[in-house]
């Protein structure tokens, strides 16, 4: 039996609001929209993290309002922050210990590049460490910024083979370099 | 009311000449009114101890410890204290000069317990040891960082180093000094940035879906 979507939906042989899609597309429609951030406040812009989550920005448009301080119930690290070198290797530790699949956002001057802070004490970008998803400029970036790069993250996170994701073991799926 | 100043009289008369003369940095219009004394090394805790308990003084709270690297000087290092006193009012600053090749100072964290954090800061990025310390550990370093990074001759883009499972440093790429303004007609263009886009290597490529 072949049928386009078209003359499925069209035909009356299903219920009228049902939607027929690819199932990689349903699975990644479903992560999109409720992504559990993991706030790796550090610096500043933690501050403006939380500006993001409040009411008037509200986060929770996006479907990203659930906060978790576990990182065993998160899908998205957001680094907000001066990721120093003491405390590199423990924001490593918990990325490790969220489950896939996980995203990250690497959000203002320093999580992306060290920032101002070119010094010994800093590291020169939590990509170093982690693979980015999105990356968030400003000094701090106001949370428009941030909503924007949860939108962009989203559109990516839609373009996603989510179903072979989703078969494979968490050892095949890309690391960091 | 006492004041820095007799309190420093005071020390050169309890402890003779090995204290050095009372400098004073007064300014009328700030209303600065700061006394430095030099101290020899090894008779730093006893003059901190009188300093503190003589009634006369009563130099109750210490304000800072701070570890300088007087770089192609000689002693290189010092060690200044800054001590206030809440009864009295008056601020009273005690420099011990630290030579390089032993590096050691009496602690004083037996006399204000705030010494102890002050010292192992001032160990951390200088380097100075404080005998009889309590508890000299690196407080902002981790423990096994081998560098002592405010050391005048410690490059500010920092050294490798490797503490494995703890933390590591790598060297950051400055480029001509970590920023640069250049003159420019235009504000905007003579925001300080990097001379050239130092992170050139490190921008990774991003946009490929990954292989399946």
């Amino acid at each position: 039996m072949t049928q386009t979507t078209t003359t499925a939906g069209s035909t009356g042989q299903l219920e009228s609001d049902a939607i027929i899609t690819r199932l990689d597309a349903a699975i990644d429609w479903i992560r999109k929209n409720s992504l559990w951030p993991m706030p790796m406040g550090l610096a500043c812009c933690a501050i403006e993290l939380m500006a993001t989550g409040a009411s008037r920005f509200d986060i929770a448009r996006f479907g990203a309002e659930v906060m978790r301080f576990s990182p065993r119930q998160s899908d998205v690290m957001i680094v907000s922050g001066t990721v120093t070198y003491k405390m590199a290797l423990a924001v490593k530790r918990i990325w490790d210990q969220m489950p896939d699949p996980k995203w990250c956002i690497a959000m203002g001057a320093c999580a992306s590049t060290g920032g101002m802070y070119r010094s010994y004490a800093v590291l020169q970008g939590i990509d170093r460490l982690l693979p980015v998803d999105v990356y968030v400029g400003g000094c701090p970036p106001r949370p428009e910024a941030l909503l924007d790069a949860l939108i962009k993250l989203q559109a990516k996170i839609q373009r996603e083979p989510g179903l072979k994701n989703l078969k494979r073991a968490p050892a095949e799926l890309p690391k960091a370099s | 009311m006492p004041t820095a100043l007799d309190a420093a009289k005071a020390v050169r008369d309890r402890f003779g000449g090995k204290i050095g003369a009372p400098v004073v940095f007064a300014d009328k219009v700030t209303g600065r009114d700061e006394v430095t004394v030099t101290v020899p090394r090894e008779n730093i805790a006893v003059v901190c101890s009188f300093l503190k308990w003589d009634a006369g003084c009563a130099f109750d709270y210490l304000v800072d410890i701070c570890g300088v690297d007087n770089h192609d000087a000689s002693p290189r290092f010092e060690v200044d204290y800054l001590l206030y006193s809440m009864k009295n009012g008056g601020l009273l600053r005690l420099k011990v000069g630290v030579p390089e090749d032993n590096p050691t100072v009496p602690s004083v964290s037996s006399v204000w317990r705030a010494a102890d954090w002050h010292e192992r800061e001032a160990y951390d990025m200088v380097g100075i040891h404080f005998t009889s310390h309590p508890d000299l550990r690196r407080i902002l370093m981790w423990e096994g960082y081998p560098f002592h990074p405010l050391r005048k001759d410690f490059p500010l883009e920092g050294k490798p180093s490797d503490v494995p499972g703890v933390a590591f440093t790598r060297a950051a790429p400055l480029d001509g000094g970590p920023f640069v303004t250049a003159p420019a007609a235009h504000a905007a263009d003579r925001e300080p940035r990097i001379r050239t886009n130092a992170l050139a290597d490190d921008v990774r490529d991003k946009t490929g879906e990954p292989t399946l």
